[in-house]
């Protein structure tokens, strides 16, 4: 018995050392964000944020250029998530309330393009929307992020639409209810937490969004905020970094999409595994 | 036109939907359109231009000859890029491979600890999983900053190792390993939870049995609880070794750090530079289709999976 106690009491330590050491560069992060540059370039790192200050965040946002980068992401954002989750909505209804010709190989193009690296398509993509003179604009590369989430999200609403009875709906209409009435009065509200998963999912996705970005959005005016970010370590080829302000930048990027995933989390994991929750 | 439609429906009440409906087909429209603008014609760009020759010449307006395979011949005839493919595989399997056993290692230790444990530990992988790629990207090029970073100071503590001032970025070697670390970190959480979840799956009387038999500890996870987990095991790693095989955003970042030099290309960077840089699209379209087959012949496995489930 006492052996048992001894490993588990092992197992535990190596559990929050490991814990420890994931959690470790968020931590770190927000601890240099409060740092002067001038602890920062101490050769012993300081490990607790004693003594800080909101010096780096005050600088970074004094630049104009966060604001901008932010107006440009929520923008994106935006309409990625309208369009996103509307398209993905109608299409989400009708692959799981009807069975229909086509249904199948809608179902299986949804998961190849879910599969598509942007690595194999921005070049084209670049080419396409530079053509209909739609660089550097919210609409060009809405489009494109549009059309990148769509597919995960057909597969998330999915779980959920499948999740409602059609019953529930049938009743209704035997009630007297039209089918488009039934729909929005009984099984819409239902999909309401779906419609907020898979809005934050597309949210988060935009958000995010780097490689498509970088080749888009080559005007330092229409950069989104990881554009933005990644240009500060751009910067440090040339110049000193002041990793208190790079860290303050990053901690202000990360920290709304943390909130956010903690959401979502669960839907996104079994979205991928097992091909959205089944009803 | 489709609100008569369910009018009509509604009227006769008992769903009668062998009638072939013209709905669905309306309600797919949107998704559709969408899809095949924003990825059905660039792949079919793609695909078109990597037959022809288009480079700066073309960029001004001079006609775009056919050269049917030249592209893929000069390719595939040079070495550099042979050596990029080769290095993004050997990156993809060594990662992927990495963070699945990092991730099942994590996830049986979430099983076998306490509640209190196991909560600290999913709080900090959530922590991790959530950041924004691009704000890890920062983080880690500060930690494993040459002349302030914590990773030297720490391992220069260590006695007998000299890490002061250690350029991690300098060799490829060095460089893909701090790619892989960092890309490891991002991916444990997804794989650990996935895994998990999968475990938790795994009845106790089952358990319970096989400690009755007398199994050893070994003999439990390989002959019980490995096989269980076995299919969210294949899909898991399928998924991360689609996912490392796009690390364009991790390995441009390091190159902002360190050198963009073409031997820490891997094949997202190059295919980035070869068009955007060298205006070369016509071999960039084709280095794009060896990537998208690549991929495809990858995901192949995991869309094969899912449509199977979806079917039943």
């Amino acid at each position: 018995m006492n052996r048992r106690r001894g490993r588990r009491i092992g197992l535990s330590i190596l559990g929050v050392v490991l814990a420890l050491i994931w959690v470790f560069p968020v931590y770190w992060m927000i601890n240099s964000s409060f740092l002067s540059n001038r602890t920062l370039q101490r050769f012993t790192p300081t490990w607790l944020p004693f003594g800080g200050s909101m010096r780096n965040f005050k600088a970074v946002l004094a630049d104009g250029s966060f604001f901008n980068a932010l107006g440009m992401s929520i923008a994106v954002a935006a309409v990625t998530v309208v369009f996103a989750v509307l398209f993905a909505f109608l299409a989400a209804i009708a692959i799981s309330r009807f069975r229909f010709r086509g249904r199948a190989s809608f179902v299986l193009a949804v998961l190849l393009i879910q599969m598509l690296p942007a690595e194999a398509l921005f070049i084209a993509q670049y080419k396409m929307i530079a053509s209909v003179n739609l660089l550097n604009t919210v609409i060009g590369i809405s489009i494109i992020y549009v059309a990148a989430v769509v597919p995960f999200t057909v597969w998330m609403l999915r779980g959920f639409v499948a999740g409602v009875p059609a019953e529930l709906e049938e009743a209704a209409m035997v009630d007297g209810l039209s089918r488009s009435r039934a729909f929005f009065k009984i099984t819409f509200p239902l999909l309401m937490p779906g419609l907020v998963a898979s809005s934050i999912y597309a949210f988060l996705q935009a958000w995010n969004e780097f490689t498509v970005a970088l080749v888009l959005l080559t005007k330092d005016e229409s950069q989104t905020l990881p554009l933005w970010l990644r240009g500060f370590i751009q910067a440090s080829a040339t110049r000193e970094t002041d990793w208190g302000q790079v860290m303050a930048a990053s901690t202000l990027v990360a920290v709304p999409v943390i909130i956010f995933f903690m959401f979502v989390q669960g839907r996104i994991s079994s979205g991928l595994v097992s091909g959205a929750v089944k009803g | 036109m489709s609100v008569a439609t369910s009018r009509h429906t509604a009227a006769t009440v008992t769903p009668r939907r062998k009638r072939r409906p013209v709905l669905p087909y309306w309600l797919l429209i949107p998704a559709i359109a969408i899809l095949i603008v924003g990825t059905g014609y660039p792949t079919a760009w793609q695909l078109f231009n990597s037959f022809r020759e288009y480079g700066l010449a073309q960029q001004f307006g001079k006609p775009a000859p056919w050269v049917w395979f030249d592209n893929y011949k000069e390719l595939l005839g040079d070495s550099q890029f042979w050596a990029v493919v080769l290095r993004s595989l050997v990156f993809c399997g060594v990662t992927a491979a990495v963070t699945l056993i990092i991730g099942l290692g994590i996830a049986l230790l979430m099983a076998a600890v306490g509640r209190t444990v196991r909560i600290i530990l999913q709080i900090s992988m959530l922590l991790a999983w959530a950041m924004p790629v691009v704000a890890s990207m920062t983080v880690w090029t500060w930690l494993f900053d040459r002349r302030r970073g914590v990773i030297n100071y720490v391992l220069d503590m260590i006695p007998g190792v000299d890490m002061y001032r250690f350029n991690w970025l300098a060799e490829p070697l060095t460089f893909f390993f701090v790619a892989s670390v960092i890309v490891t970190w991002m991916s444990v959480p997804f794989v650990a939870f996935s895994l998990y979840a999968g475990l938790t799956q795994v009845p106790e009387e089952v358990l319970e049995a096989t400690d009755l038999d007398g199994a050893s500890r070994t003999q439990r996870l390989r002959l019980v609880i490995l096989p269980i987990i076995r299919p969210v095991m294949s899909i898991v790693l399928l998924l991360q070794i689609i996912w490392d095989l796009r690390v364009f955003t991790q390995i441009t970042i390091l190159q902002d750090a360190g050198s963009s030099a073409t031997e820490f290309d891997l094949l997202g960077t190059y295919i980035y530079k070869l068009g955007t840089g060298s205006q070369h699209f016509g071999t960039a379209a084709a280095a794009s289709v060896i990537v998208l087959i690549i991929t495809l012949i990858v995901s192949g496995g995991y869309v094969w999976r899912i449509m199977k489930e979806d079917s039943k």
